[in-house]
């Protein structure tokens, strides 16, 4: 509940008693925002007591007469706008004349209520103007969270891009210096270390220009009718070399051609993210499995392995930017800590969702659900 | 008999480029890889002084671990290496801010920082 206040500038005090009496009670409803507005009413009989509370109080919202005693409803009407106050003022006048009603408007009057008004001429324009300064608020509060977020993101990726230049800078240092002696074999492993993190920042390259291209949304995506199970394929081929590598076996487990309409390099990401996830982070002997089906429009597929497996905990956090989970068995593994969260964000835009389900020790399945979009 | 310098950070390179420089200007060292293995380590040592990485399994690591290390040992030096502040422009001073009183850390270094000005700070925190 918060409370927005509303000051009254009349010099007749039936006038301010009666709004007073009008708005006490009144509340404004936001039931989809679950908010609900209320209001504190303040008065003034003339125009310089009323800018005394103007700077004291900061009403929202300022029900002005123009004809006050000492000085004009609009020279106060001026003044707010000249200290720009954030208050909304409704002009309240027996005479509006056209000239008056031009010279407000300009100076930023949002509404004019006619000289005697009812209960609930005051009302509908308290409620339309709530409305608008609550949605402003709103809007402002989720544009700064937005420039955080934004903020956040940026320096958690200096900090990423800066790491491996770090290890690499030192190393090259450490190798310049023949620190340990002119023996090239005595360097070996920085050298192996320092090809494996120029990979993983190249790795965070990429998935940044992945995830540019999500974020960038709509125009670039490119609907039409594709093979899922050959867009496995290809991710397969592409990463068996890895695999073998690692003495991980893979299986794509359909024989079914199954076709359906979707962006193919969007799911061309998820399948690449899913199937490296489950060879990198498997064990010497381990196997990967995937598993697609479709029914009722929707696509299911599942990317299983025999590997490190997921801690309950951590399997809240893999989802969200730069989350990479730290353990003796990850050490020397390197990634962005970006692939799932842009997973994530694909199958967001599919409508879809994502599970994961894990014992550490045994293995972890990835199973994602599209909905084929329509039209 | 040699120092003891406590090392952690989880950067795997970070640190072995650290251990190798620390190693160099003659010192023994101990190291870990995170938060959790350090506390460990400090319930079985006492090092003659810690030098931490800030971020590790969460953002706050290097602090949480600083307040521990001074509770146990309030005579071991700490120092908080850290590449954050060149980055956001967040600065620490360790003994000005008064929300950054509990960490009590002797020292907030930039990771990027040279040998000889580390040997220097490393020096004057063991009054050596």
């Amino acid at each position: 509940m918060a409370t927005y206040k509303v000051l009254i500038i009349d010099d007749e005090p039936g006038i301010r008693e009666g709004t007073k009496r009008i708005l006490q009670n009144f509340k404004v409803d936001y039931p989809f925002m679950d908010e609900q507005i209320d209001f504190q009413v303040l008065e003034a009989g003339t125009g310089k007591s009323g800018i005394e509370i103007i700077d004291r109080e900061l009403p929202e919202i300022l029900l002005l007469d123009n004809k006050l005693p000492d000085i004009q409803g609009v020279e106060v009407l001026e003044y707010v706008k000249s200290k720009h106050y954030d208050i909304i003022v409704v002009m309240i006048t027996s005479y509006a004349s056209l000239e008056l009603a031009v010279k407000a408007t300009r100076d930023g009057a949002f509404d004019f209520i006619p000289k005697p008004f009812t209960p609930q001429e005051i009302r509908a324009s308290v409620e339309n103007i709530t409305k608008q300064i609550f949605l402003k608020r709103m809007t402002q509060t989720l544009n700064n969270t937005g420039k955080q977020i934004r903020f956040q993101f940026l320096s958690v990726l200096s900090h990423e891009l800066k790491a491996p230049l770090n290890a690499i800078d030192g190393y090259l240092k450490m190798i310049k210096d023949r620190q340990f002696g002119n023996n090239v074999d005595a360097y070996e492993e920085m050298l192996d270390r320092s090809m494996e993190r120029i990979k993983g920042m190249r790795q965070l390259i990429l998935d940044l220009l992945d995830l540019t291209k999500i974020e960038t949304g709509k125009p670039t995506q490119k609907l039409e009718k594709v093979n899922i199970r050959k867009i496995i394929q290809m991710a397969v081929d592409t990463i068996r070399p890895y695999a073998i590598q690692k003495d991980v076996d893979l299986y794509i487990n359909s024989r079914e051609e199954i076709q359906m309409k979707a962006d193919a390099g969007e799911i061309e990401i998820i399948m690449n993210n899913l199937i490296s996830n489950a060879v990198k982070y498997n064990k010497p002997g381990g196997r990967v499995d995937v598993f697609l089906e479709k029914k009722d429009g929707q696509l299911k597929i599942t990317v299983s392995d025999t590997g490190i497996g997921l801690k309950n905990e951590d399997q809240e956090k893999i989802f969200d930017d730069f989350v990479r989970i730290k353990s003796s068995q990850t050490r020397e593994v390197t990634g962005s800590g970006l692939g799932l969260s842009i997973v994530k964000k694909i199958v967001d835009m599919y409508q879809g969702n994502i599970e994961v389900q894990s014992e550490p020790d045994k293995g972890t399945s990835f199973i994602i659900t599209l909905i084929e979009p329509e039209a | 008999m040699k120092k003891k310098i406590l090392i952690v950070d989880d950067d795997m390179d970070y640190l072995f480029q650290m251990r190798m420089k620390v190693e160099q200007m003659g010192f023994e060292t101990i190291t870990a890889e995170s938060q959790a293995e350090a506390e460990k380590v400090i319930q079985e040592i006492k090092p003659d002084l810690c030098i931490l990485d800030l971020m590790m399994e969460s953002d706050d690591s290097g602090f949480i671990l600083s307040y521990k290390i001074k509770r146990k040992y309030p005579d071991v030096p700490v120092i908080i290496a850290t590449a954050v502040t060149a980055e956001t422009g967040m600065t620490f001073d360790v003994h000005a801010d008064e929300n950054t009183q509990w960490i009590n850390a002797d020292l907030f270094l930039d990771k990027g920082i040279r040998f000889d000005q580390l040997q220097r700070e490393i020096k004057k925190l063991l009054k050596l």
